[in-house]
This record gives C-alpha cells, sequence and structure tokens, in this order.
C-alpha cells in the first residue's frame, strides 16, 4: 500500500503552506517511535500521569440481564481528563516537545479532546488554544471552562454548522497562520497523512490491552470488540490490535441522530459517499455536489460528516461492521449503564453500550464483548437531562 | 498560444477573483464581462464549496452567499459557456478538490473544456497528490496551476518543474485576506521558479491596493486580488459591477506602468 494510504483512502489533500510542517511531523514521528528515551518518557506518562493500563471489567449484573454472551467494558474512562483522548495527546505533545514546537492548537467537539490537549500543554508547558463550534461551547460549557483553568484559550467558533468540523477548519487555518512554532494536535484518526496514523498508533494501547487482560481472565479472546465512531479514534485504537484476528468481529456504532432516514443523522458510513476533505480522501455526508452535509447527533463528539480513512476501508473490505445507533438508544443506553452497573457513560461511549444491548442476548454465554467504554459522562448530565425534559443548571 | 498565456505576453498580468453565484449567477456574468473592459487580464471564478479552509473570513461568506443563492456546479459551468460567447479573457477555476470529485473528474474537465475554462487552482491538491488530477486535465488541455507558499523552501522547484499555465505564488502564511503588509521574500521564490521553467508567476494572498500591486507585479508577472474584490460584492451586492469595474480599472493601472521592466 502507498504510504499514507488506506487503499485508495487517505493521502495528504492539504494546501501546500501546510506540506512541508506535515513532513516534519511525519520524519519526527518516524525517528521517535522508535527512540527508546522517548517510548519511556510516554509509558511514564501513560502509567504515572494518565493512569494506565485502564481496567478491563466484567459486567456481570449486565451481562445476567441481557442473558447472553459475557460482558467486558474497557475502562478508558477512567483515564485521566476522563476519556480515552488522553492517550494520543500526551504522545501528540511530547513529540511537538521533542521537534521543539512551543505552541499547540487543537479542534474539539465535546470538548474530550480540547480538555485532553490543555492538560498535556500545561503539564508540558506548551501555550495550547482550542477551537471548538459556538454550539458546542453553548453545549458544553462545562468543558469551555475547564480548558480555561488548564491555560488554553478556547475559540468559539462561529462559521459554518459551529460544530466539529468547522472547529477543524479553522484549526488547520490557523496552522496556515502560524506552522513554525505550532503543532496541530489532530484528536481523531483522520485528516492528512501522518495523522490518521500517529493518532491510530498512540490509540493503539487500548487493543493491546484488551487482548492481555482478557488473556489473563478467559484465556481467550473475544469475539466482538465495540466502539462508538465519530472520527473514529478510540474505534481504531480498540480494534487495530485484532485486524488479524478474523475471528473476533469489529464493530463500529454510528450516531444515527433522529434516524438514518431523516437528514437529522451523523451516520457517515450508513449514508455517507466517498469524498476528499479535511486532508483525506474518505466517505462523508455530501450532497451530489460535494457541499458538506450539516450532521445531528446528540452526542457532540460524533457530530462529524466523515470518518478516518483506515475505518472506510475496513468497511470496503468487510473486516469491521459500522452500525447506526440513534439518540433515544443512546441515551437508553445511558441511563441503563448507569443504573445497572452504577457507571454513566459518555454519550459517545452509549453508543456502542446500546449495540452491545442489542447484540448480546443473539451470542451465546460463552461468548465475549468488549465495549469500548471511551468516556465518562459528567459532561454530558445536563444534556441528557434537557432531552428528558428536565431543566438543571450546570 | 494559450488564452493563459496571451494575459502575460509582454505585459504584467492584473488577476480578478471573484466567487461563482456570489450574489447570483447574473451578476456573476456581468462582472466578468465588466472586469474585462476595465482592464483584467484573467479572472479566476471560485467554486463555491461548504467548507473552503484556504480562504479568510471575506471569500468564505461570499462561498455561503452563493450556496445559499443556489449556485451548483452544473449552473456555474452554464453560466461559464454563456459568457464564453461574450468575451476571450483566460478564465480559470479556483476549487477545492471535494467538487471536482464527487461531480467525477473526468466529467468535470471534460466540461471545463467544452465551457471554455482554461485552468484550475486546487488549494487542497498539494504537488503530492496532483496525479488525482493531472493527467485528466491534460487530456482536456485544463492547465493545472499549482501554488507555491512561503514555506515551500526547496519544494519550489519541484512544484514549478511540473507547472502549467501560470505559477500562483502564496505572498503570506495563512488563508486569503486583505492584509496591510507582506514581509515575504517574494523575489526570491520568484526567482527559484524562474531556475526551472519560463512559466509565469503571479502574486496573491493579501494585496488590495495598488501599492501592494504594483509592489508585488515589479518582481513577479503578476498580481492577483480576491478578497478586496469580493468586498465590494458584500458591499454592493447585484449593484457591484460599477464600483468593481473602477476598482480592476485603478489596480490595473498601478501595475501597467510597470510593463517596460518586464522581466
Amino acid at each position: 500500500m502507498k504510504k499514507g494510504r488506506y487503499g485508495d483512502y487517505g493521502g495528504q489533500y492539504i494546501p501546500e503552506t501546510l506540506m512541508n510542517a506535515v513532513i516534519e511531523l511525519e520524519n519526527a514521528y518516524e525517528h521517535y517511535k522508535n527512540d527508546p528515551e522517548f517510548n519511556r518518557e510516554l509509558e511514564d506518562l501513560l502509567k504515572n500521569y494518565a493512569g494506565r493500563p485502564s481496567l478491563l471489567y466484567y459486567a456481570e449484573k449486565m451481562t445476567k440481564d441481557l442473558g447472553g454472551a459475557k460482558i467486558y467494558l474497557k475502562r478508558e474512562d477512567l483515564n485521566h481528563t476522563g476519556s480515552h483522548k488522553i492517550n494520543n495527546v500526551l504522545g501528540q505533545v511530547l513529540l511537538a516537545k521533542k521537534m521543539g514546537k512551543t505552541r499547540v492548537i487543537a479542534e474539539t467537539g465535546a470538548g474530550q479532546h480540547g480538555v485532553a490537549t490543555a492538560t498535556a500543554a500545561a503539564l508540558m508547558g506548551m501555550e495550547c488554544e482550542i477551537f471548538m463550534g459556538k454550539e458546542d461551547t453553548d453545549r458544553q460549557v462545562l468543558n469551555v471552562y475547564r480548558m480555561e483553568l488548564l491555560g488554553a484559550k478556547v475559540h468559539a467558533v462561529t462559521s459554518g454548522t459551529q460544530t466539529l468540523k468547522d472547529a477543524v477548519n479553522e484549526t488547520m487555518r490557523e496552522w496556515t497562520r502560524r506552522v513554525d512554532d505550532t503543532l496541530y494536535v489532530l484528536g481523531s484518526v483522520m485528516g492528512p497523512h501522518p495523522f490518521p496514523m500517529i493518532v491510530r498508533d498512540f490509540q493503539s494501547v487500548i487493543g493491546r490491552e484488551i487482548r492481555q487482560q482478557l488473556l489473563e481472565r478467559e484465556g481467550r479472546l473475544p469475539d466482538a470488540v465495540l466502539a462508538c465512531v465519530g472520527g473514529g479514534s478510540n474505534a481504531m485504537g480498540a480494534f487495530y490490535e485484532f485486524i488479524p484476528e478474523t475471528s473476533v468481529r469489529l464493530i463500529g456504532c454510528e450516531a444515527a441522530g433522529l434516524g438514518v432516514d431523516t437528514d437529522q443523522h451523523a451516520a457517515t458510513i450508513a449514508k455517507g459517499t466517498r469524498g476528499i476533505f479535511h486532508g483525506m480522501k474518505s466517505i462523508f455526508c455530501q450532497d451530489e455536489y460535494g457541499q458538506i452535509a450539516p450532521v445531528y447527533s446528540i452526542s457532540a463528539g460524533l457530530d462529524y460528516p466523515g470518518i478516518g480513512p483506515e475505518h472506510a476501508m475496513l468497511h470496503d473490505t468487510g473486516r469491521a461492521e459500522y452500525v447506526p445507533i440513534t439518540d433515544e438508544e443512546a441515551v437508553q443506553a445511558f441511563e441503563y449503564l448507569s443504573r445497572t452497573e452504577g457507571i454513566i457513560p459518555a454519550v459517545e461511549s452509549a453508543h456502542a453500550v446500546a449495540y452491545a444491548r442489542k447484540l448480546a442476548p443473539a451470542m451465546k454465554p460463552d461468548q465475549i464483548i468488549v465495549v469500548n467504554l471511551s468516556g465518562r459522562g459528567d459532561k454530558d448530565v445536563a444534556a441528557i437531562a434537557r432531552y428528558r425534559g428536565v431543566q438543571i443548571y450546570e | 498560444m494559450s488564452r493563459i498565456a496571451q494575459a502575460f505576453q509582454n505585459k504584467k498580468a492584473f488577476i480578478a477573483f471573484i466567487t461563482g453565484g456570489d450574489p447570483d449567477l447574473e451578476t456573476t456574468e456581468e462582472l466578468i464581462c465588466a472586469m474585462d473592459q476595465a482592464g483584467a487580464d484573467l479572472i479566476e471564478i471560485g467554486v463555491p464549496f461548504s467548507d473552503p479552509t484556504a480562504e479568510g473570513i471575506v471569500i468564505q461568506e461570499a462561498n455561503a452567499r452563493a450556496l445559499a443563492a443556489g449556485c451548483t456546479t452544473d449552473k456555474l459551468f452554464e453560466m461559464v459557456s454563456r459568457v464564453r460567447r461574450r468575451t476571450q479573457i483566460p478564465l480559470v477555476f479556483l476549487t477545492y478538490m471535494n467538487p471536482i470529485y464527487t461531480y467525477g473528474k473526468e466529467r468535470f474537465f471534460r466540461q471545463c473544456r467544452t465551457a471554455g475554462i482554461d485552468g484550475v487552482i486546487i488549494p487542497d491538491l498539494p504537488f503530492e497528490e496532483k496525479e488525482e488530477v493531472a493527467p485528466i486535465c491534460a487530456e482536456y488541455g485544463v492547465d493545472l496551476v499549482p501554488l507555491i507558499a512561503p514555506t515551500s523552501k526547496e519544494r519550489i522547484t519541484m512544484i514549478a518543474k511540473e507547472a502549467k499555465g501560470f505559477i500562483y505564488c502564496v505572498s503570506s502564511l495563512g488563508v486569503t485576506g486583505v492584509r496591510s503588509e507582506i514581509r515575504t521574500d517574494i523575489g526570491a521564490m520568484v526567482r527559484l521558479v524562474k531556475s526551472v521553467t519560463d512559466l509565469p508567476c503571479a502574486v496573491g494572498f493579501g494585496i488590495s491596493t495598488p501599492e501592494q500591486a504594483a509592489k508585488m507585479a515589479a518582481v513577479s508577472d503578476g498580481a492577483i486580488v480576491g478578497s478586496a474584490i469580493v468586498k465590494l460584492v458584500a458591499k454592493d451586492g447585484k449593484d457591484c459591477v460599477e464600483a468593481v469595474s473602477e476598482y480592476v480599472r485603478s489596480m490595473k493601472e498601478a501595475i501597467a506602468g510597470l510593463d517596460d521592466f518586464t522581466s
């Protein structure tokens, strides 16, 4: 396969102004990923700062209630900053520092990647600016203040649909304005090469731990690994280790919003077509003229009209399956996991929990599902309350 | 000689940019003819896109206005076919990759040739990805105009060697938009280009005043102005044609005085 390509997907469709910057990043990454000192520092950060390895928790009550496959939850929600985003961010900000950069910029949807980036920047003494759609700064007020507490400057993006895609647009624009001292810390397995590769590699610790922990507990591999998919970083992190293990079903859960038969969804694989946008050839929600569609999901983190190029390839080859989950199903799963296991999941992760509820009863008790619980749900409590018609003030 | 080559023949070129369909396609058609009359040597037409990531706020808003007014790639091609019967000025599309890719690459460039588009500038198609469309552009005789940027450095000669039509020299870091000052050593960039190709090299991004245009054209083969014109379109809407003509005339005059020094 050509460098930076996943089948025909991927590539580097970006302005010339940024080309030397991504080449510099790729060269630095290729150097440092094999550098023992870099890896020691990163492992130390992951263990002693982020709290890795994250638990693989046997959800016994949920398993009994659903009456089918055994369900394990990979507790990425227990990481420092409350989601899997920290895995990638510690790697990228450490890399930025090694590259001599003094400033990091990032997009964020729900705010989890923004919070993680601001956290790593604070820890490593970097200047940090976060771009977040105006609609998201409104629905994730707490995360905005959290980022500011951590010393980051948060820009509310008012262009376009004022959500995650526009935050990515604005971060790319900012990078072209100031490229010498700045690294764009991309939050998902998307964008131009080398980002999909770098983010996947830094997130692949999730799948490696799942394999090891499950082998210790059960002496076998899982039958299915479930994860929610927006751009697809937590899913790729959970899937990557298992791609060669064809007995393991890999299932990505997309945000179907009000339903894939409405125009209020963000289900890229279910409803999208091939295109070239945000630096990559992949699959996007768009019209016949290539205008990117305004997408919708209750979950700000999945409210994105595209998907990472490696997911697009895994879909085309049939190695991974992608299923749509509606807002209503996700909210029910959010409440279900809270009551059944005492774990409040991020509304993003609740999409994967929702599919586990459908899948487990159809499987045998000696089979195993691992759900990647990519984040915790504290940030979503007010939004879920509003969804249920309860007004609470954050 | 191609229409693009003629634009630079024995003179410094003034290149005007407008977003297609802003405020509507009838006005775009009138603007093209009026700017031709006012002395523009080449016109860039922006194909409206929902997410123009290389543009500053002025052209972003123009894209949004054009799409809201119902402009589509098909309607834009129809307008170009109409205006081609009225003028022979070289016309170049500025378009992101996605409108080309989703329309069908082959179909897009076949339509370019039929309608009379002479070249394309694709801000999100760097040298490394140009094979995506370069063979099809060549097949339909549409010049694929590359961009070079202040960060390009050693990449400039590689890009210039395989350029077609002309080379778009990006004057500054960042996105399109009016700037009070351009600090890049444009002369050095142009000299690198000239060391490997005879193609003309025009400078864009940030130019709005006659003085800036003259300064940039003095060290290159022409000046490209977009946001300053689009601002006039935004201000006067359908009634913008006269103001734009007047502006184009003043810019062309500012650089016409340099023709004796053509490199």
